[in-house]
């Protein structure tokens, strides 16, 4: 349960190794978290994302077994989360960045990318949506991104998937309305981490922790929509009402 | 059978809103079917929601609504009110005190159930001499985790399980408590200053045995902790009538003022606090002995202004409230220190002295001191300070006030009330499937 300051006691983060993930329950305080779950395909880097909130003495640390592309086995999973105990905060983190190359090559791949970031997400959401309405309380976080605001000629496969889960998000929030339970959408320009370590940084770029921050303080006041850092909203709001021929001669 | 309505629920803090179905009660065998129906988020009780916290909510569980059975009788013979347990203490005062009784023990609101004031064992300004609302239960009937309805007097283990277990035993739906005669509708109050905080407390620790009702008012923003101590007993018609009050037996408490709907956050600052709690000081003359003041102006003085919880503006507010022996009383002054440091503005500081505790394994009163302080939700650094005052509290054997309480950790809880293991072997037997759960419970984990 959230206490009267808004501290959570428990989170399930679906994408487990996610930093900005990682880096938000961080920013918790952790003398309050009773129980964080990282899901995620087993592997070293989820091991690592356990050990490495267990050696800041956060308690109740867990992987637990999820593949966003493996539809079918969403809703066992995420009711064996909940059934454990009720989950203050889920944050919706996976996601694939790709290769826009690649995948205008080769349709697989971007299927790929669609896959994960928006099926995986439309799945999961419905799940986690439909045990917050149950409980009467709660808020899942959806990491959706700038790139959706407005497609973009060198990453427009992962733009139009975070396009179509932003307008979800939105729309899930819009349903759960009146439930004790609710949607933030986090939108972040371009943030340092694994997933953008071999591209050239764009401006007004951060680090998951100030993510993080500003996942927390909008969380505490019941926000529903985030950009990070916040001016990028005036900066979407901008290039989405720019005229296409001058949109397209942005740099990239 | 009435219809379960999906309503967000919050305590008088404002905070922490989750949503349930909640359910007008209207009789022991609908509960009873209720109970017996619970989906997994269970069932729970609730009153008239002025406990701070989160006990009268229960995210996702049939949360029912007791003040739709609110019938009461009082019984002069054997001065006794026999009650359901959604009667509020205020109705009952307008019945019984212009027949000359009142109620064993009042908080410091009379919009409470008689259900709620069991639930949360209720203390008042006669702890210290009169004990807690269960101390004055002779009876009381509770619809059981299978839907069973008992009758319970206090020489049964789950009657002391049922006091002050925070509804998670069952649902009380009656009671009969006794009532004290009383003379008028007046309280003969003395009033003293205290310089200081070790003032205040000398002076109430040397006589506040000499009074039946007794508490002090602190000023939490001056670095001195400075005071002021009200003491009174029931005026007797004699007092009433040397004050020139005509109608000495008249009830009649009226509301003064509503507070606003909107409140900007922040309103409620160090300045203004200031400024009310040097006023506050200033208007009470060093020493007055045998002010006649009206029963509500008294007991329940912030009942004038209805919703007065929304002064604190959109983030809530909480209360937090600490009891620690006698040995701890240092803690009281450094508790107000904490307080002042991260600049929180409390202007309803209260002081007071308990008497020893009762049967009850979850009752919060023990001997020794207890302070409660009004504090915004929203003031940065206070999740840590109050972190710290729990353990410097239950190092020394101190303990939260679970009708307050909104935030202590479940290691904290456990840790401070030793006797919680008592209390869930009897709770084990009367809800064996765990169906009464309420936010708090969770919050907990009790």
């Amino acid at each position: 349960m959230l206490d009267a300051l808004g501290d959570p006691q428990s989170v399930l983060v679906l994408g487990g190794t996610s930093e900005i993930a990682l880096a938000t329950i961080k920013e918790m305080p952790r003398n309050r978290l009773r129980r964080v779950l990282l899901a995620g395909r087993s592997s070293e880097s989820l091991d690592l994302a356990v050990a490495q909130l267990q050696a800041l003495n956060i308690s109740g640390v867990e992987a637990i077994e999820f593949d966003a592309k493996n539809t079918e086995t969403h809703g066992g999973i995420i009711d064996a989360a909940f059934d454990g105990s009720d989950i203050d905060i889920v944050i919706l983190a996976f996601g694939l960045l790709g290769d826009q190359m690649t995948a205008e090559a080769d349709p697989t791949h971007a299927v790929e990318i669609a896959t994960v970031n928006y099926t995986g997400s439309v799945s999961a959401g419905l799940h986690v949506a439909r045990r917050l309405k149950k409980q009467g309380h709660g808020a899942l976080v959806v990491l959706s991104s700038v790139a959706g605001d407005r497609a973009r000629r060198t990453n427009f496969v992962y733009g139009s998937t975070k396009a179509g889960l932003d307008a979800f998000a939105q729309g899930l929030d819009a349903a759960l309305a009146g439930t004790g339970a609710h949607v933030l959408i986090v939108r972040p320009g371009f943030v340092r981490t694994r997933m953008t370590s071999h591209l050239p940084e764009a401006p007004m770029t951060t680090n998951p922790e100030d993510v993080a921050k500003i996942i927390v303080t909008a969380l505490k006041k019941g926000k529903s929509a985030v950009y990070a850092p916040g001016p990028l909203r005036f900066v979407m709001a901008g290039l989405k009402a720019l005229p296409k021929p001058i949109f397209r001669k942005l740099p990239n | 059978m009435s219809e379960a309505v999906a309503t967000q629920l919050s305590g008088w803090g404002r905070t922490m809103p989750t949503v349930a179905q909640l359910v007008e009660a209207n009789s022991s065998g609908q509960i009873s079917e209720l109970v017996q129906h619970a989906n997994s988020r269970g069932v729970l009780a609730r009153g008239l929601g002025r406990s701070y916290g989160d006990a009268a909510q229960s995210g996702g569980a049939t949360v029912i609504d007791m003040t739709t059975m609110n019938d009461f009788t009082l019984n002069p013979e054997n001065m006794s009110v026999t009650a359901n347990a959604g009667a509020s203490i205020d109705d009952i005062l307008r019945e019984i005190v212009p027949r000359g009784f009142f109620v064993p023990v009042s908080a410091g609101t009379r919009i409470i159930t008689v259900g709620g004031a069991i639930a949360a064992d209720i203390h008042g300004k006669n702890h210290h001499r009169d004990g807690s609302f269960g101390a004055h239960v002779t009876e009381l009937t509770v619809i059981d985790g299978l839907g069973a309805q008992h009758t319970l007097t206090p020489k049964d283990l789950k009657f002391w399980a049922t006091v002050g277990g925070m509804g998670l035993t069952g649902v009380i739906t009656s009671a009969t408590f006794t009532v004290i005669p009383i003379a008028s509708s007046y309280i003969a109050v003395d009033t003293e200053r205290g310089n200081d905080l070790d003032d205040v407390m000398s002076r109430m620790f040397a006589r506040d045995h000499e009074y039946r009702y007794t508490v002090a008012w602190i000023d939490s923003v001056s670095s001195s902790g400075r005071g002021v101590i009200t003491r009174g007993d029931h005026a007797t018609i004699e007092q009433c009538n040397l004050d020139g009050i005509k109608d000495p037996e008249a009830y009649d408490p009226k509301n003064i003022a509503t507070a606003p709907a909107l409140v900007p956050s922040g309103a409620l600052n160090k300045w203004t606090v200031r400024a009310f709690n040097e006023g506050w000081y200033r208007k009470h003359p060093k020493e007055r002995i045998g002010e006649i003041q009206r029963i509500s102006a008294f007991f329940h003085p912030l009942d004038g202004v209805q919703e007065w919880n929304r002064i604190y503006g959109p983030s809530g507010f909480l209360q937090y409230q600490f009891q620690v022996p006698d040995a701890a009383g240092y803690l009281v002054g450094m508790a107000l220190s904490k307080l002042r440091e991260i600049g929180a503005p409390s202007f309803l500081t209260v002081l007071k002295r308990f008497g020893p505790g009762n049967r009850a394994p979850l009752s919060f009163p023990q001997s020794g001191w207890t302070l409660a302080a009004d504090l915004p939700a929203g003031i940065p650094g206070l999740g840590r300070a109050l972190d710290q005052l729990d353990a410097l509290i239950s190092a020394e054997g101190g303990r939260l006030y679970l009708a307050k309480d909104s935030r202590q950790s479940p290691t904290n809880f456990a840790r401070t009330y030793p006797r919680l293991d008592e209390w869930r072997e009897i709770r084990d037997t009367m809800d064996p499937k765990r169906v009464f759960a309420s936010d708090l419970s969770r919050r907990l984990e009790i």
